[in-house]
C-alpha cells in the first residue's frame, strides 16, 4: 500500500537529514567524512530510485495525463477546446506541487498542496479553462492563485493573467513559480479577491477557485461584456458543479451550473 | 460477598462509556461526524477481542485477578489518552479516500490504536465474570449501572469543562478503579494501591492538556481552520458542550461576507461579521448591526427574503437562529413579533450577551423572544398563531454537499413536522424553508414532495396552489402556504424573482416557458419534479429518480439520505470525473464499517471456539449458545436505539435522548440483572430457562404496547416542563429495561453451570453483537423505520430462550410464548 514512491521519499529524506547533520560538523571529525560519504551514497540512490523523473522533462507522462481528459471529455458532456489541451500538454505540472507530491504530479486527482488548499485535478483545470473561453489577447483575472498552475495553463492562452491569492505563503510562493520568463505575462498579489482588481478591469474571463457563499459584486462589474467566469462549487477534494456566469452584452447576467459529468437523475432518461 | 468488590468493575464501566461518548465529541472536533463514527464503532470491537483475549488465557489471568483487573484498568487509562493523543496526530485525510489508498492505511491505524483501551476496559469486566462465576447477576448490575453513570456524567462533565480536560478525568477514573482493585492483591497491596491512586491524582491534576488538545490537529479542510489561514483572522471566543464546540472567529482585514443565497444583483457589500464555527464546521454569522436598516439591505435579495413580499408585519417564528441573520432579516422587514428559537445554549448566550454589541443588541428588542427549544418540539407545544414560519440554512454547504448529514435523524423536516408547522400558522400564513441547491437537485424536490404529504394529510384539495418554489445559483427556497396563494400573492412572488434574477421552479400557473431563464440548470429538474410530484406519475417519479426523495417520517426521520443503491455503479464509475461528489458518503460509510464490523467481529468469535474446540463441548451446544448471546446483543441496542430515537421528539433534543435513554436502560436493566436470580427463583420455580422464557414474554409485550401507545403518550404530555418529561421518560423505561437486564446473567449463568470456559467466549460474543447492533440498527431504521427494528428485535428476544433449552424445557416453554 505504501508503494515504492514512499520508500523513495524515505530514502530523500534520510539522506536530507545525513547533509544537514553533515553541513554542521564537516570539518569536525573522521566521523563527519564517513557520514558525507553514507550521505553521498544515500542521495545517490535516492535520484536512482526516484526514476530519474524529476531531473527529467515528464512529458510522457503529460500525454498520459492528457489522454486521460479526453477520456473524461468523452464520456462526459463537454468537448474540450484542443488550444487547452496543448497547453496544458507544456505546462510542467510537477513544479506546481509540494515536494511530497511530486510523483503524483500528473495523476488524475487533485492533491493536497498546503493551507487546507489543493490543486485541482487536471481535468478540472481543463474544464474551467475551456469554459471561460480564452482568446488570444484576451485579459484574464484569477481570484484564488492557490498553486499557480491554474495562472500557468492561463499564460500562453491569454494577453495578460491577473491571480490574487488571499494566503501570503501560497500567493508568494505561487509568484516565485511562475516567475520565469515563460509566465512573464501572469502577475500575481496577496490581497482580498472580493474587490477584483479594478486597475486592469474590465476582464474577458475571471476563474474564482476560492469558495464564497456568494459572487462578489465587484467580479461581476469587472467582468467584460460577452465575458465569462466560472466558479468550481464543492469541497477540496470533491467539485460537484461549475458554475458558468455570463455577461450578455446588453449586460444582463445569466448563469449555468454544469456538472464535470454527465449524469441524468432519471432513470430511463427525462420524465416527459 | 461485600459490594466493594464490585466497586472497580462499576467504576471502569462508567469509565469506558464515558470514554466512547467523549472520543466521539473528540472526534467529531478533528474529523468529520460520519467518519468519528466509523472509527469508534471499530473500536468497540475491543470488547469482542477481550473475550477472545480471555477465553485463551482464562485460568492464567483469574489466578491473579485482583493484579490483573488492576493492570487491565491502568492500560485502560494510559491507552485512552495516549492512542488518542496519536490517532489525532495521524495524517489521516478522510477526504482523500476515494483518492489516494494510502488513507485506508492511516484509517487502520486509527482502529488499531483505538482498539486498545476498549480492549483493557472490557477485559476487566470479562474477567470479573470469570472471577464470580455465581456472582453473575451482580457484577452484570454493577458493570451496567457504571456504564449508566458513566453516559449522565459525561454529559453534565461536558457542560463544565473541554472535551481535553474531560479524557484527563476519564483515566484518572480508571486509575481510580485500578486502585481500588488493587486492594485485593495479596502481596505490597498498599505499594500497589497507593502508587495507582497517586497516578489518578497525577492524571486528573497535571497531565498537559495539549496532549490532548483535538483544536491543533483539526482537519486543516475544515471551515475554521482555513477561516484561520486569512492574515489577522484570530479566534476570540470559544464554548464547549455536549452539543458542540463553538468557535468565534473575527477577521478584520478580510471579512468574512457569509450571505449565501444573495442576488447577482445585489452590489451591497455585506457589514463586518463575527463567524461561529461548531466543531470546526457549519458556519453561521454573527452581522454588525448599528441599527441602520440600509447597511443591512443585502438580506433583501436573498432568496429567503421572499415571504417579506407578500406578507405585511408578520409574526415570525425563525426555527434556528444560529447567529441571527434572519432575525435581523425579520427586523428590516419590518415583522410585528419575531419568536427566534436555538437548540444550543451557548449559541444563545453568544449572540444574545457576549456579542450583544457587535449585534447591535438585535437579541433584546422587546418585540424579540429568543428560546432555548429544539425547533419541532418548539413548533409542536406553540399555541401561538404566526404569519411565518422561516426555516433558515443552518448547516454548511460542504456538509450537504458531502451528504455527512444523513445517519443523523431529523425530526424538522418530516411531514408530521409539516403539519405541525401547518397547524400553528394564521389562515394566511406561510412556512419558508432554504436549502442549498444540489446539482441534480435532492434536499428541494424531497423537501417538495413532503410539502405536498403534508397538504393532502391537512384536506388540502389542490396543494399546488399552496406552494411555491424559487432558486438562486446556490439555493433554494420553498413557501407552504397554508391557504391557496392569491393571484396578487404570485405577482408579488414572480416581480420578487425577476428584480433579483432568481428563476421560479413552481408557482400555481406556471407554464415550461417560465422556467430556467437566469440560473441555467442542463433540464429544470425542480420544475419538472415538481410537475411530476404533484400530478398522477407522483410514484412513478419517485420510484425512478436516482436519489432517494420520498419524504420522510417521524418513523423514518432520515430526510438527509438521499441514498440509492441503484445509482451506486454508475456513480461510482464516474467518481474521477465528479461522479464522487454525488455519492452520499454517510450511508456507505454505514454500510461499510458494518462490513468491517462483520468481519472482524466473525474473526472474533471464531477464533476461540476453533482454538479451543475441545474444551468448549459440542458443536451443537456451542452453536446455539453463541446464538443466543448474538440474538440478545442485537435485540438490547435494537430496542434501546428505537427508543433513544422515539424519545428524541419528547425531550426535545437528541442529546438529552441519549443520555436520558441511555443512562435509564443501563440503570434500570442493572436492577433487572441483580433481581434476575430471584425472579428465575420465584417465577421460573429455579429453571433458568424458563425465567428467561417469562422475561421474555414481558419485553414482548411491554415494547409492542410502547410501539402503539407512546405517540399518543407523547402528544398528550409534550408541553410538560423538562425535569417532568425526563421523570416520565424514566418511569416509562424502567419495566421495559428491568426485563431486558435478565436474559444476559441468566443464560450466562445457564451456560456457565456446564462449562465456565464458555463465559469469556459470552462475553466476547455480546459485546461483537452490541457493535454490529448499533450500526444494524440505523441502517435498518433507514428501510424500515423504527417501528421495524423494535419487531425485530422483539422477534429476536422471542426465539432467543429456545436456543438455550434443551428440548424438555422447549415443551414446557412454548405456553408462555403464546
Amino acid at each position: 500500500m505504501f508503494g515504492v514512491r514512499s520508500e523513495q521519499r524515505l530514502l530523500q529524506k534520510a539522506a536530507a537529514f545525513v547533509l544537514d547533520v553533515v553541513g554542521q560538523e564537516r570539518f569536525m571529525s573522521a566521523l563527519a567524512q564517513c557520514r558525507a560519504l553514507l550521505a553521498a551514497f544515500l542521495a545517490s540512490a535516492a535520484a536512482f530510485v526516484s526514476t530519474s523523473a524529476p531531473a527529467q522533462d515528464r512529458a510522457a507522462e503529460r500525454a498520459a495525463m492528457i489522454e486521460t481528459i479526453k477520456g473524461h471529455a468523452r464520456s462526459g458532456a463537454h468537448s474540450i477546446d484542443p488550444a487547452v489541451l496543448k497547453t496544458m500538454g507544456t505546462v510542467p505540472r510537477e513544479r506546481f506541487v509540494p515536494e511530497a507530491q511530486r510523483g503524483a504530479a500528473y495523476h488524475d486527482r487533485p492533491l493536497p498542496i498546503g493551507h487546507g488548499q489543493t490543486i485541482s485535478q487536471p481535468y478540472i483545470v481543463a474544464l474551467m479553462t475551456d469554459l471561460i473561453n480564452v482568446r488570444p489577447g484576451d485579459t484574464v483575472l484569477e481570484i484564488g492563485t492557490g498553486s499557480g498552475y491554474q495562472a500557468a495553463v492561463l499564460s500562453p492562452l491569454a494577453a495578460k493573467v491577473y491571480s490574487i491569492e488571499i494566503i501570503p505563503e501560497l500567493g508568494k510562493r505561487a509568484a516565485a513559480r511562475l516567475a520565469v520568463p515563460r509566465f512573464d505575462n501572469v502577475k500575481v498579489k496577496v490581497d482580498d479577491g472580493y474587490y477584483g482588481w479594478p486597475e486592469h478591469a474590465p476582464f474577458d474571463g475571471i476563474v474564482v477557485t476560492a469558495a464564497a457563499s456568494h459572487i462578489p459584486p465587484p467580479l461581476v462589474e469587472q467582468l467584460a461584456e460577452g465575458g465569462r467566469m466560472v466558479i468550481p462549487v464543492g469541497g477540496p477534494f470533491a467539485t460537484q458543479f461549475l458554475m458558468l456566469v455570463e455577461k450578455r452584452r446588453d449586460g444582463g447576467i445569466t448563469t449555468r451550473q454544469l456538472l464535470p459529468v454527465s449524469f441524468v437523475p432519471l432513470r430511463g432518461g427525462p420524465s416527459r | 460477598m461485600r459490594a466493594g468488590r464490585m466497586l472497580p468493575v462499576g467504576l471502569i464501566s462508567a469509565a469506558v462509556l464515558g470514554y466512547e461518548l467523549l472520543l466521539m465529541r473528540l472526534f467529531s472536533i478533528v474529523q468529520w461526524h460520519h467518519f468519528a463514527y466509523m472509527i469508534i464503532s471499530i473500536a468497540l470491537l475491543g470488547f469482542g477481542a477481550s473475550g477472545t483475549f480471555i477465553a485463551l488465557a482464562q485460568r492464567w489471568l483469574v489466578e491473579r485477578y485482583p493484579a490483573a483487573f488492576a493492570a487491565s484498568a491502568a492500560l485502560f487509562g494510559m491507552t485512552a489518552v495516549a492512542s488518542f493523543a496519536i490517532a489525532e496526530r495521524l495524517p489521516f485525510n478522510a477526504l482523500e479516500i476515494i483518492w489516494d489508498p494510502r488513507q485506508l492505511g492511516w484509517l487502520a491505524a486509527n482502529y488499531a490504536l483505538l482498539i486498545l483501551p476498549f480492549f483493557f476496559g472490557a477485559t476487566c469486566v470479562g474477567l470479573a465474570f470469570c472471577r464470580h462465576p455465581g456472582q453473575i447477576g451482580r457484577v452484570y448490575a454493577f458493570d451496567l449501572a457504571g456504564a449508566g453513570i458513566g453516559a449522565l456524567g459525561i454529559v453534565g462533565l461536558l457542560f463544565l469543562v473541554f472535551p481535553s480536560t474531560a479524557l484527563r478525568f476519564v483515566a484518572a477514573l480508571a486509575f481510580a478503579a485500578a486502585a481500588f482493585a488493587a486492594f485485593g492483591i495479596v502481596r505490597h497491596r498498599w505499594l500497589a494501591a497507593g502508587g495507582l491512586g497517586l497516578a489518578a491524582a497525577f492524571i486528573a491534576v497535571s497531565l498537559p492538556p495539549s496532549w490532548v488538545a483535538p483544536e491543533p490537529h483539526m482537519s486543516q479542510y475544515k471551515g475554521l481552520r482555513i477561516a484561520l489561514e486569512v492574515p489577522n483572522a484570530r479566534v476570540i471566543e470559544e464554548r464547549s458542550s455536549p452539543l458542540g464546540l463553538l468557535t468565534v472567529v473575527e477577521s478584520p482585514t478580510i471579512p468574512f461576507r457569509y450571505a449565501p443565497g444573495l442576488s447577482l444583483a445585489n452590489t451591497q457589500e455585506p457589514p463586518a461579521q463575527l463567524a461561529v464555527f461548531t466543531d470546526g464546521d457549519s458556519i453561521t454569522a454573527i452581522t454588525a448591526y448599528g441599527g441602520d436598516p440600509a447597511k443591512v439591505a443585502y438580506l433583501d435579495r436573498t432568496t429567503a427574503a421572499l415571504p417579506y413580499r407578500i406578507l405585511e408585519r408578520p409574526r415570525v417564528l425563525i426555527l434556528g437562529a444560529g447567529g441571527g441573520e434572519q432575525v435581523l432579516l425579520a427586523l428590516r422587514a419590518g415583522a410585528d413579533t419575531v419568536d427566534a428559537v436555538e437548540v444550543n445554549p451557548q449559541m444563545i448566550d453568544l449572540a444574545r450577551n457576549r456579542f450583544a454589541d457587535f449585534a447591535g443588541g438585535i437579541f433584546s428588542r422587546p418585540n424579540l423572544h429568543l428560546h432555548l427549544a429544539e425547533a419541532r418540539a418548539f413548533a409542536a407545544t406553540a399555541g401561538e398563531r404566526y404569519d411565518l414560519i422561516q426555516m433558515p440554512l443552518l448547516d454548511s454547504f460542504s456538509a450537504a454537499a458531502a451528504g455527512v448529514q444523513s445517519l443523523h435523524e431529523n425530526y424538522t423536516y418530516t411531514v408530521e413536522a409539516m403539519r405541525d408547522y401547518l397547524a400553528i400558522l394564521g389562515p394566511d400564513g406561510v412556512v419558508a424553508i432554504t436549502r442549498w441547491l444540489r446539482v441534480p437537485p435532492r434536499d428541494s424536490l424531497k423537501l417538495f414532495a413532503t410539502a405536498i404529504a403534508a397538504l393532502e394529510a391537512e384536506g388540502a384539495a389542490e396543494p399546488d396552489r399552496h406552494l411555491a418554489l424559487i432558486r438562486s445559483w446556490n439555493t433554494a427556497t420553498l413557501l407552504v402556504a397554508k391557504s391557496p396563494f392569491k393571484r396578487e400573492d404570485i405577482a408579488a412572488i414572480s416581480s420578487f424573482a425577476a428584480e433579483n434574477f432568481f428563476d421560479i421552479s413552481w408557482v400555481p400557473g406556471i407554464s415550461a416557458s417560465d422556467v430556467n431563464h437566469f440560473n441555467q440548470l442542463d433540464q429544470e429538474y425542480l420544475y419538472e419534479g415538481a410537475l411530476a410530484l404533484l400530478g398522477p406519475e407522483r410514484a412513478d417519479f419517485i420510484e425512478r429518480y436516482k436519489f432517494a426523495i420520498a419524504p420522510a417520517t417521524d418513523n423514518r426521520p432520515y430526510f438527509f439520505d438521499f441514498f440509492r443503491w441503484r445509482a451506486l455503479p454508475e456513480l461510482l464509475a464516474l467518481r474521477t470525473q465528479g461522479g464522487a461528489a454525488m455519492l452520499e458518503w454517510s450511508y456507505l460509510i454505514l454500510v461499510t464499517t458494518l462490513v468491517q464490523a462483520a468481519i472482524l467481529s466473525a474473526v472474533l468469535i471464531l477464533l476461540p471456539l476453533w482454538i479451543r474446540r475441545d474444551a468448549l463441548g459440542k458443536a451443537l451446544h456451542r452453536l446455539r449458545f453463541g446464538l443466543y448471546f448474538l440474538a440478545l446483543g442485537l435485540a438490547f441496542l435494537f430496542i434501546e436505539i428505537a427508543f433513544i430515537q422515539r424519545f428524541v421528539l419528547f425531550l426535545g433534543h437528541p442529546f438529552y435522548a441519549v443520555a436520558v435513554v441511555l443512562a435509564g436502560f443501563l440503570a434500570f436493566a442493572g436492577l433487572g440483572s441483580a433481581v434476575a436470580a430471584r425472579w428465575a427463583a420465584a417465577v421460573g420455580r429455579g429453571s433458568a430457562v424458563r425465567g428467561i422464557a417469562l422475561a421474555v414474554g414481558v419485553i414482548a409485550v411491554l415494547a409492542a404496547t410502547y410501539l402503539l401507545a407512546l405517540p399518543s403518550v407523547f402528544e398528550r404530555l409534550l408541553a410538560f416542563p423538562d425535569a417532568a418529561k425526563i421523570a416520565i421518560a424514566l418511569l416509562l423505561i424502567a419495566p421495559l429495561a428491568l426485563f431486558m437486564g435478565m436474559p444476559f446473567p441468566l443464560g450466562l449463568g445457564h451456560v456457565g453451570a456446564r462449562s465456565e470456559t464458555f463465559i469469556p467466549w459470552a462475553w466476547g460474543i455480546n459485546g461483537c453483537a452490541s457493535v454490529l447492533s448499533a450500526i444494524l440498527a440505523t441502517l435498518l431504521a433507514m428501510h424500515v423505520g423504527f417501528s421495524g427494528v423494535v419487531m425485530i428485535a422483539v422477534v429476536l428476544y422471542l426465539v432467543a430462550p429456545a436456543l438455550l433449552a434443551n428440548r424438555l424445557t422447549i415443551r414446557t416453554m412454548i405456553p408462555f410464548r403464546s
